[in-house]
């Protein structure tokens, strides 16, 4: 961390007035830390575009855990078993944990969650596009654990050593309890598969259904994705969304076979010369309508998202209407308030229990 | 306690019991999951899911056990997903549907103290399955009062808006409360033998606990014109059968098939 220590100054460039700095010998030393494979902190100098794509990258990530806990979530009061229901319960808690984590590491760099939940609101910053697709059976939860937590892990098990430490940090904690979902969901589609005819079919058909979306997570083909050679410079990225994609089908094919299901492509088999499985062409085209909010459940979750936000919006005022009269009643006392509020009331639920 | 107390009660006493309050825990935590991806807050969804998850896990403690005693060897989930609407026992409290989210804090309110103030009770039960439940589900239902009693304090003394629809809640929701401490024949028998708890002699410290905290919020004790009852018998409201069939659905279209 010297080298990063060494430049990190009280005021920098992005706070005020970047004319009158010259701002090359900070980038010398930003260049020389990413370099060194140092951690970028905080208070660190960034380039401003580094800082642009990083907000948008953290946001999108804990966008996507927020809009993702929605498709989980519809299957909540009818899953089949009571285990069951408390494992897909503590997993959409850990999806709303995560997704606070990430807008906190987005704060960070100087936004705030609420501007960035105005932003997902208002359909300015996207999530990611595996939860646009409808979860039509039970079974989907185990597809989605499986094969949607499974491709997430494969993208953010590198991010652990992303060159902006508290996005790194973030994903160091949110690996675990993604690893522990991803062996979850495979097991619950264990059991379908090993259960009844139907049980199996169940599986089989959530599993068709998923496995091109989530190919379509890693992103577009490397030739056309737009930010990725920046963010490898920048170590943002450390591997290709190509690289990740093909990573993932090795895993996956594997486990598909142990499951005693398929994966529906006809195209894919194990290239010995290249060491990995070939697969099918993705349907980009679906991917672009999907991206650009045409896919079967964008409207829908966006707009459940938005009804809790405007619904909500009279309990935050209120909350916040308490804070500030709780914090002008304890630094005026002569303020007479609301009866009963005495300016201590933090403690008083303490005192309750 | 005596051998021939402990004997006063038989294992059938105990398994309807349990059911009783297996039954309460399991279609709160039902509702409580309608919460999920809908609250004002990501906090709220977090907060909402882990009470509910709470008691999911006494339901399944309570379940599991009553099907144990009762002699049928049915399981938490048998008795969960089997059962008909007039086979659940839970008061008509837990099964009012969310409405907004001062009437949902108000029906927390009310049944977290009533909780705390039971499984606190329920701690000493003679029977070891039930103390030991009680221990543990009094620690969780002490963090439900205080999420329920911060935000009926913030709804109360917040907006103008807020007070009144917290308001609201409480008196849409103060026609139920009165089952929760209903008495009978069984309840007495548990409670005299020291293996449960009569609820009726907690009505006096929960007017105190949860008066204190209308009265820190600025609200009124509501003075409900009719009480609802029928619970315990398997009397529902309308609102019971669609969350019955909706947490049953799956496993009833799939007989037999383990998950």
């Amino acid at each position: 961390m010297a080298t990063a220590a060494a430049h990190r100054t009280a005021g920098t460039p992005a706070d005020g007035a970047p004319d009158t700095v010259d701002t090359t010998a900070y980038q010398h030393a930003f260049d020389a830390a990413v370099a060194a494979d140092e951690r970028v902190e905080p208070r660190d100098w960034m380039p401003d575009a580094y800082r642009a794509t990083l907000v948008r990258q953290i946001a999108q990530h804990a966008h996507s855990e927020i809009i993702g806990m929605q498709p989980e979530a519809n299957w909540i009061t009818r899953a089949p078993t009571l285990r069951r229901k408390a494992i897909l319960m503590a997993k959409v808690q850990d999806e709303a944990g995560h997704g606070l984590y990430l807008y906190s590491a987005a704060e960070t760099l100087g936004t705030s969650r609420d501007e960035l939940l105005d932003k997902l609101h208002s359909g300015r910053q996207k999530y990611s596009s595996i939860f646009n697709y409808p979860t039509l059976t039970w079974a989907d939860v185990g597809a989605i654990g499986w094969l949607v937590d499974g491709a997430a892990i494969t993208n953010q098990v590198p991010l652990c050593r992303c060159s902006y430490g508290p996005y790194a940090r973030a994903m160091v904690r949110i690996c675990k309890e993604e690893s522990f979902h991803q062996r979850q969901g495979y097991e619950l589609l264990l059991a379908l598969s090993n259960g009844t005819a139907e049980q199996r079919a169940m599986a089989q058909d959530a599993v068709n259904r998923w496995w091109w979306p989530s190919l379509m997570m890693f992103g577009p083909p490397d030739d056309e994705s737009q930010h990725s050679a920046q963010s490898m410079a920048w170590k943002i990225k450390r591997h290709s969304n190509d690289e990740l994609r093909q990573r993932f089908v090795d895993i996956c094919v594997p486990q598909a076979e142990s499951l005693g299901l398929t994966l529906p492509d006809p195209d894919l088999r194990w290239n010995e010369e290249r060491g990995h499985y070939d697969f099918g062409a993705i349907d980009w085209t679906e991917f672009w309508e999907v991206l650009k909010g045409n896919g079967p459940c964008n409207e829908q979750r966006i707009t459940q998202r938005r009804r809790a936000h405007d619904e909500g919006a009279w309990v935050r005022e209120a909350a916040a209407a308490y804070a500030s009269k709780h914090t002008r009643t304890t630094t005026d006392t002569a303020d007479t308030g609301t009866p009963g509020d005495t300016g201590n009331t933090a403690e008083t639920g303490a005192n309750r229990a | 306690m005596t051998v021939e107390a402990v004997e006063a009660v038989t294992a059938a006493d105990i398994a309807a019991y349990a059911l009783r309050l297996g039954d309460d825990a399991l279609i709160l935590s039902q509702r409580l999951c309608e919460w999920v991806t809908r609250a004002p807050t990501i906090e709220e969804d977090l907060a909402m899911a882990n009470i509910a998850l709470d008691l999911l896990g006494h339901a399944r403690t309570l379940l599991g056990y009553a099907g144990e005693l009762d002699g049928t060897g049915r399981s938490e989930d048998d008795l969960a997903y089997t059962r008909t609407e007039r086979q659940f026992r839970n008061a008509l409290l837990v099964e009012i549907p969310n409405g907004d989210f001062g009437l949902s804090i108000a029906r927390q309110l009310v049944f977290a103290h009533y909780t705390r103030l039971l499984y606190t009770a329920l701690e000493e039960s003679a029977d070891a399955v039930l103390a030991g439940l009680a221990a543990k589900a009094s620690k969780e239902v002490a963090y439900h009062c205080l999420h329920a009693g911060q935000w009926a304090v913030r709804l109360g003394a917040g907006t103008e808006e807020s007070h009144r629809r917290m308001q609201a809640g409480l008196d849409q929701v103060w026609p139920y409360v009165a089952e929760l401490f209903d008495s009978d024949e069984l309840v007495r028998r548990l409670d005299g033998d020291g293996t449960g708890v009569d609820p009726a002699r907690l009505r006096a410290e929960w007017d105190e606990s949860v008066g204190a905290v209308l009265s820190e919020a600025g609200l009124t004790v509501p003075a409900p014109r009719w009480r609802a009852g029928g619970g315990r018998e398997g009397l529902h409201t309308e609102a019971f059968a669609p969350l019955v069939a909706e947490l049953q659905a799956v496993h009833r279209q799939y007989p037999g098939a383990s998950w």
